[in-house]
């Protein structure tokens, strides 16, 4: 048995607090679940390993050479995983932040709160390096059963990548809390973790778009001018793609260089990590004096006040309008690819589309869940003297309009090319928001606002069903803008998707 | 058990055969007549159905059985009517973190339906009585659990509500904040509106409460004023909590 509050003991209990903490998430914090989620973990691992078999079974078959364009190809796939990596990374360290949880008792325990630290810094990054390799898994296993042992290094080095990755997390945050203090960080950590996280995926689709018309990130990094402009096949650069071909010196040397850099940074940062920590717990407390243009009472309706109160909420909080808005940044590459091919031919609007309606359809789906299920003041509205529908519907209208607020200027770009194209793409906008903000009705659960990041875990059925909900409504719309009838085809699935929705939701 | 003088008076909240089950009945077959200008304490042991009732009483509940009305206005027919003079407060201060003290204020206002000038001068005299003038146009993130309940207190109070359900209001006040509220809930009882409390603090009820209903297992086992309820154990020189605990032990050792 461990002695208490050594590094061991304190590891100990920050594994269990992390196991109970991913159970609750899989399960939604209810026990009669567990066999459910395993049998679901089961069944996902197979899909997966087809998955990963339909990808890579053909690279394994092949006899690998380590030349310039494999070496290319390798790098920019770890590159890519990578940026993902730090990205969620950065997500792990800014919550472990502004988590305030067990600041207090950690803080006023005799314990060194830096050895506490220490192994809170530890946990998030074999959280990372266990989510690396569980993505990972499939594909080298994949590979390995396919293309021989000599694949199974690539473990080592996905290890490694989420090791780098968390040290780089750490050094970022810090420096971000240095450079413009507790406040600010939350807000500017987020955007700088969805940046990273897309910018490599951006990035590479901008080149390929600019360079052949192409939106495959992998024509980018096989072009004549990367494979030209790239380092001699022997250059330390390389040494991941090497360890992942299964060269021994190079995986030591990647695994050892990735856990020695996050030692030093566990070691650097802990004694920070506990001051920045106590800095962000006191941003809650901060005044801010809220101007107004106007200061008497103005007259509206309930539905109105609803609406704007909603509004008000959102535009009030950058976090949360950063976590919705984020993936409007996804919509960049096929922005300029738009731009691209208007040039040349019409007729490209097709790849916009579909996902503008399948932006829409998430975006409307995290700002109802907000509206719905986020309202922080259940109480006060419920005892209110307006009816429940009209309620409801105030809040709807909120999530519409600023549905038509953010994609009104795409549907009119599109409308100058073609109004068809305009007309069915706000439609499908309309519906697949529609649809999105008619699944979170269904599945309304009463929670905070601040619990956001955790809604997905909430109701599984409700994240899927808008996910599938929105893939069909966007295939629908690129169909239907093609002039095809096969467009009937997603559209029917999407109605299924909707009336399974209204058979399997609570009614209550 | 209701005085003479009460039978005159209107009645503001008149509860028949009330129920609710959860996985056990949580309020049983309660009956409870309140009347109109009373300042009226509910107590009774934790889990005894006092809080059930009460959201069933503003609407936040659907009762099983049993009929409300507030103010002669079907609670359950026409909630839209009885929500209108009636305000709820609940012992989590449940308001918007972004919006100011001023604003909230404003947001009730709309969903009432209040008048425009009339609500502006109500909420300028609730954050002044309240001490919430240095912080009126701060947003409500920053407060503390006082200033919190002190805002929701506001809220429930700015469209002058004629029936005030407050449920454990006093609850993480501190002795400053628990006077002011008891003063505004007071002066509210003056002005002839009508107060329903739940309260954990026996303390209150004796001193602040024209009458006191006890609830136990769903059920008003006793009600009437302190004297009355003295009178009910054969204990007259007793505390309220003495008799309270007398009431409650009661049936248990019946049973």
């Amino acid at each position: 048995m461990n002695n208490p509050a050594t590094l061991t003991w304190l590891a100990g209990h920050e594994l269990k607090l992390g196991w109970r903490d991913w159970v609750a998430l899989m399960t939604a914090g209810r026990r009669n679940r567990a066999r459910t989620v395993a049998i679901a973990l089961i069944v996902f691992a197979a899909f997966m390993h087809l998955f990963a078999y339909w990808i890579v079974a053909g690279y394994a078959d092949a006899a690998v050479a380590a030349d310039t364009a494999t070496l290319v190809g390798i790098t920019g796939t770890l590159v890519l995983s990578w940026s993902l990596l730090l990205s969620q990374a950065m997500e792990s360290v800014t919550r472990a932040f502004y988590s305030r949880s067990d600041l207090d008792l950690i803080l006023t325990s005799p314990v060194s709160a830096r050895k506490v630290f220490a192994v809170r810094m530890g946990r998030i990054a074999a959280a990372s390096v266990t989510i690396a390799v569980l993505l990972a898994a499939p594909f080298i296993d994949v590979l390995a059963v396919r293309g021989g042992a000599r694949w199974l290094s690539a473990y080592g080095v996905v290890a490694g990548m989420g090791a780098a990755a968390t040290a780089a997390a750490l050094a970022l945050t810090i420096a971000l809390f240095r450079l413009i203090g507790a406040k600010r960080t939350r807000l500017i950590a987020q955007i700088v973790a969805a940046v990273i996280g897309a910018a490599f995926v951006i990035g590479l689709q901008v080149a390929a778009i600019l360079s052949s018309g192409s939106i495959s990130r992998f024509a980018a990094l096989q072009s004549p001018w990367m494979l030209a402009h790239a380092p001699d096949t022997q250059s330390a650069f390389w040494w991941p793609a090497h360890a992942v071909l299964g060269d021994p010196r190079a995986l030591v040397a990647v695994v050892a260089l990735s856990f020695t850099v996050l030692g030093l940074s566990i070691l650097a940062f802990s004694r920070r990590f506990g001051e920045h920590a106590m800095a962000a717990a006191s941003v809650g407390s901060a005044v801010v004096r809220q101007h107004r243009w106007r200061l008497g009472f103005r007259r509206r309706s309930p539905a109105r006040v609803l609406r704007q109160k909603e509004w008000t909420l959102l535009a009030r909080d950058p976090w949360l309008a950063s976590q919705t808005l984020m993936q409007i940044l996804y919509l960049l590459p096929p922005a300029l690819l738009l731009w691209v091919t208007f040039r040349d031919a019409a007729g490209s609007y097709v790849v916009l589309i579909p996902v503008v309606v399948m932006a829409a359809g998430q975006l409307a789906g995290g700002l109802a869940w907000l509206s719905i299920s986020g309202e922080d003041a259940p109480d006060l509205i419920a005892s209110a003297p307006i009816a429940p529908r009209r309620a409801l519907r105030a809040k709807i209208e909120a999530v519409m309009g600023m549905i038509a607020l953010l994609f009104a200027p795409i549907v009119a770009v599109l409308a100058l090319e073609s109004l068809f194209a305009a007309f069915v793409s706000a439609l499908g906008i309309l519906i697949g928001a529609a649809a999105a903000t008619l699944i979170q009705i269904c599945f309304r659960t009463q929670a905070r606002r601040s619990q956001f990041r955790r809604r997905q875990t909430s109701s599984r059925i409700a994240t899927f069903a808008e996910a599938f909900s929105s893939i069909a409504w966007a295939a629908t719309s690129a169909l239907a803008a093609a002039e095809s009838l096969t467009a009937l085809g997603p559209a029917l699935i999407a109605v299924g998707i909707m009336a399974g929705v209204w058979i399997i939701s609570p009614k209550s | 058990m209701h005085s003479p003088a009460s039978a005159k008076r209107p009645i503001a909240l008149a509860v028949r055969g009330l129920s609710k089950r959860f996985d056990r009945p949580a309020v049983d077959a309660l009956d409870l007549t309140i009347y109109g200008g009373e300042f009226y304490a509910l107590v009774g042991p934790n889990g005894a159905g006092k809080t059930t009732t009460l959201r069933m009483v503003v609407g936040l509940l659907r009762p099983d059985a049993g009929s409300i009305a507030i103010d002669g206005i079907d609670a359950l027919a026409d909630p839209v009517a009885a929500k209108q003079i009636t305000a709820w407060l609940s012992d989590e201060p449940m308001i918007y973190d972004k919006l100011t003290p001023f604003e909230y204020l404003e947001f009730v206002a709309g969903l009432w339906r209040i008048d425009t000038k009339a609500a502006e001068a109500r909420a300028h005299d609730l954050i002044g009585w309240l001490g919430l003038e240095p912080h009126a146009h701060e947003r409500c993130e920053g407060f503390s659990r006082g200033m919190r309940q002190k805002v929701a207190l506001a809220g429930a109070l700015v469209h002058d509500p004629k029936l005030i359900i407050l449920d454990e209001p006093l609850t993480g006040l501190d002795a400053g904040s628990a006077r002011v509220v008891k003063n505004v809930l007071r002066e509210r009882v003056a002005a002839g509106g009508t107060v329903i409390m739940t309260t954990h603090i026996l303390e209150v009820a004796e001193r602040m409460a024209d009458r006191i209903g006890v609830i136990a297992s769903g059920r008003l086992i006793a009600e009437g004023t302190l004297d009355e309820l003295r009178h009910m154990t054969g204990k007259t020189a007793t505390s309220l909590e003495d008799t309270f605990l007398t009431l409650v032990a009661e049936p248990v050792v019946a049973a």
